[in-house]
C-alpha cells in the first residue's frame, strides 16, 4: 500500500501573528516553522500503517525551499521519502491542484491530510484534492483502519461520531483522535540522521491558477481592560453579566 | 440570479447554523438586489422556518440515496440544483466537507470561515477568520462563481420574514464509494460550536471527578461544556470538548474559563467569544489579560456559589 501524507509548514503554535506594515501579507520575520499539528496526526497514523501493514509513506509539501526543514522532520518521524512541489502556495485551490497531480502520478492508495492548517484555516485542500482525483473523501477523521482495498474511517459529527467504510483509493482528512496525543512521534537521533539521506524529490508546479487572493490582513483588536471582581462579591459578577454584558 | 444557501439539517431538523447561513445569504441577496433560494436534503422540518430568515424559495431534495451523509454525493446533489453564482454554506463539519468538493465541481472560488457580509460583490471580497483567530484576512475571489462557508455564531441569526414557496426535487445521486456502518449521536447534548454560552475548565479542576460542578453551572446557564487540551489528552474529558488552536474554534456570547491558564494556543480558539469570564486561583494567569471579567480565587469554592447566584436570578 502506498500512502501520501500532505504536510503544511506553519508558524509555531506560540507565534504572535503580525502583518507587514502595509497589511498586505503575513510577516514571516522571526517565525519558527513546524509541521501543522493536525497533519502530525495524519503522519503518525501513516507511520502506524507502515509498521502494521508494510505501507510505504511519502510526505509531500507544496512550498518553497524554506519548508525543507519541516519536510526533513517528517522524514525523521519515519516517512520513507518526500516530494516538494516548488511553489509558494497562494490559495487552497492551487495547493490542492499540485497535491492531486503528485497523487495521480504516484498512484497512491490513500492520501492523508490534516483537516485544516492552523495558519490560513482554509479547511479546503483535502476536499478539493478528493474531488480533483474523483475519489471518496472523509473529513474530520478520528479513527482509521485499512483492510485490503477498503478503509474503515470514523469521522466526528456534531454531537457524536460515524463509522464509514470507504473504497480505496480515497482521501482522508484527520484531526486529534486519529491517533492519541501520546503516540505522536518525537524524532530520535537515529531518525534525524537517516532523514538526511532519505530521498527528497523537488518537482516544478503544473499550474499556478489562483482562485482566492488575500488582499489585506488585520490583527485582532485588543479587548478593553479586564474588570476584576472579588470572590466574596459574586453578586457583582452576576450583575455585570446580566446588566452590563447582557449575556445571562 | 438567486443567492443559494445550503440549509443543513440533522435527521431532518434544521440546525441553528442553517438559520444563520440563510440570514447571511439574505444580506448578500439584499446587497445584490436579488432573492435567496435555500437547498435542503431530506428535511422533515417545515420550510416556514427558512422563510422566516429570508429564503424566498426552498428546494427540498428528496433522495433515499442521501439518507446517509457522503461529502461527494451531497456536493453532487447541491451542484444539480444550485444554478446561481453565489452559494452559501454554514461552516459546520458536514457543510465544510461538501463545499470544497462543490467548488471544484463548479470551478468556483471558495472562501471559508467568513465573518461578515461581503465588502464588495464585484469583485467578491469578504472578511474571514485566519491564523486560528489570531488575525483576519480580507479575501478576494477571482472568477465568476463563489462558494462561502459562514463561521458559526459570527454573523448571527437574523429574522427577516418573507413569503416563500417550496419545491420538491427528486434526485437519485449515486454513492458507491462510501457506506455508513454506524452512527452514534448523543441526543439532548448542546452542540459546542452552536452554543451561545460555554462553560470550560482546565487542569485547575484537578481531576474528572470534579467536573460535576462544571456541569451544574452549565446546566443552569443552558450552556455547552468545553475543556483545555491537556484535560482531553489525559482523558478527563472527551476530545470533542477540546477547544483551541488544535481543537474547536468557538465564538459564543459568553465563555467562562475555569482553572485554565490561557496559553496562546487555548486563546486562539476562544478569543472571538463576545464576553470572556476567567476564574483562576493565580492572579498572574495570562488569561486575565484577555478576559472581560476576572475572579481570582479557588474554583472549588467559587463554582457552587456562582451556580446558586445565577440560579436565583434565572428564577
Ligand atoms: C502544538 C500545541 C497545540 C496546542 N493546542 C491547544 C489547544 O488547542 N487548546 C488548548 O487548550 N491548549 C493547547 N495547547 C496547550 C497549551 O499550550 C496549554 O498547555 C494548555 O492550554 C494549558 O491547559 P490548562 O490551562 O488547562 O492547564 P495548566 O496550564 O496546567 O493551567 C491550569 C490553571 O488552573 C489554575 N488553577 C489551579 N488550581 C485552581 C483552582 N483550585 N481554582 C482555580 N484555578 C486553578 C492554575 O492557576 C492554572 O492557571 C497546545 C500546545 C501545543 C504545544
Amino acid at each position: 500500500m502506498k500512502i501520501l501524507v500532505c504536510i503544511s509548514s506553519v508558524p509555531d503554535t506560540t507565534s504572535k501573528i503580525n502583518f507587514t506594515a502595509d497589511k498586505s501579507a503575513f510577516d514571516k520575520n522571526g517565525i519558527q516553522w513546524v509541521i501543522n499539528p493536525l497533519d502530525e496526526f495524519a503522519l503518525t497514523k501513516a507511520i502506524k500503517l507502515q509498521e502494521s501493514q508494510g505501507a510505504t509513506v511519502t510526505v509531500m509539501n507544496v512550498g518553497d525551499a524554506g519548508t525543507e526543514p519541516v519536510i526533513r522532520k517528517a522524514l525523521a518521524i519515519g516517512a520513507n521519502d518526500a516530494v516538494r512541489v516548488n511553489l509558494d502556495p497562494k490559495d487552497s485551490y492551487s495547493t490542492a491542484k499540485e497535491i492531486a497531480s503528485v497523487a495521480q502520478n504516484g498512484g497512491y492508495d490513500l492520501v492523508l491530510c490534516g483537516k485544516e492548517s492552523i495558519d490560513y484555516n482554509g479547511g479546503s485542500v483535502p476536499g478539493m484534492v478528493a474531488q480533483l482525483l474523483n475519489q471518496p473523501f472523509v473529513n474530520a477523521s478520528v479513527g482509521l483502519d485499512v483492510n485490503g482495498s477498503e478503509a474503515t474511517a470514523v469521522r466526528e459529527i456534531e454531537g457524536g461520531k460515524e463509522t464509514i467504510s470507504v473504497k480505496l483509493p480515497a482521501v482522508i482528512a484527520g484531526q486529534k483522535g486519529l491517533v492519541d496525543e501520546k503516540d505522536l512521534i518525537i524524532p530520535n537521533m537515529r531518525g534525524i540522521m537517516s532523514a538526511r539521506t532519505k530521498p527528497l524529490q523537488v518537482v516544478e508546479p503544473t499550474s499556478s491558477e489562483v482562485k482566492v487572493q488575500g488582499v489585506s490582513y488585520d490583527s485582532v483588536p485588543p479587548r478593553a481592560a479586564v474588570k476584576m471582581v472579588s470572590p466574596d462579591n459574586l453578586d457583582e459578577l452576576v450583575r455585570l453579566l446580566h446588566e452590563e454584558a447582557k449575556v445571562i | 440570479m438567486s443567492v443559494f444557501v445550503y440549509a443543513e439539517n440533522i435527521n431532518g431538523v434544521y440546525k441553528k447554523a442553517a438559520f444563520e447561513a440563510v440570514s447571511y445569504a439574505k444580506a448578500v441577496a439584499d446587497q445584490a438586489g436579488t432573492a435567496v433560494t435555500a437547498i435542503s436534503v431530506n428535511p422533515t422540518d417545515s420550510s416556514d422556518l427558512l422563510y422566516k430568515y429570508g429564503a424566498t424559495n426552498v428546494i427540498n431534495i428528496k433522495d433515499e440515496g442521501l439518507k446517509n451523509f457522503s461529502a461527494k454525493a451531497y456536493a453532487q446533489a447541491v451542484s444539480e440544483v444550485a444554478d446561481g453564482n453565489i452559494i452559501v454554506f454554514p461552516h459546520t463539519t458536514d457543510a465544510s466537507s461538501v463545499a470544497p468538493m462543490l467548488a471544484v465541481m463548479k470551478n468556483f472560488s471558495l472562501i471559508t470561515n467568513v465573518l461578515e457580509a461581503p465588502e464588495s460583490q464585484s469583485p467578491f471580497q469578504v472578511k474571514r477568520k485566519a491564523f486560528s483567530g489570531k488575525g483576519f484576512m480580507h479575501a478576494k475571489a477571482e472568477g465568476e462563481g463563489v462558494i462561502l462557508t459562514v463561521s458559526q455564531n459570527a454573523f448571527g441569526v437574523k429574522e427577516n420574514a418573507v413569503s416563500g414557496s417550496e419545491e420538491v426535487k427528486n434526485l437519485s445521486v449515486v454513492n458507491e464509494d462510501t457506506k455508513v456502518i454506524s452512527h452514534e449521536q448523543s441526543s439532548g447534548k448542546l452542540d459546542l460550536k452552536e452554543a451561545e454560552v460555554v462553560v470550560s475548565a482546565g487542569r485547575g479542576m484537578k481531576g474528572p471527578e470534579n467536573w460535576g460542578m462544571v456541569e451544574d453551572l452549565a446546566n443552569t446557564l443552558g450552556a455547552a461544556t468545553a475543556c483545555s487540551k491537556p484535560v482531553s489528552d489525559i482523558g478527563w474529558r472527551p476530545h470533542t470538548e477540546h477547544v483551541g488552536q488544535t481543537g474547536k474554534a468557538i465564538s459564543p456570547n459568553l465563555y467562562i474559563a475555569i482553572g485554565i491558564s490561557g496559553a496562546i494556543q487555548h486563546l486562539a480558539g476562544v478569543n472571538s467569544s463576545k464576553t470572556i469570564v476567567v476564574i483562576n486561583s493565580d492572579a498572574e494567569a495570562p488569561f486575565f489579560k484577555s478576559a472581560d471579567y476576572g475572579v481570582v480565587g479557588d474554583a472549588f469554592q467559587i463554582l457552587p456559589a456562582l451556580n446558586e447566584k445565577i440560579k436565583a436570578i434565572k428564577g
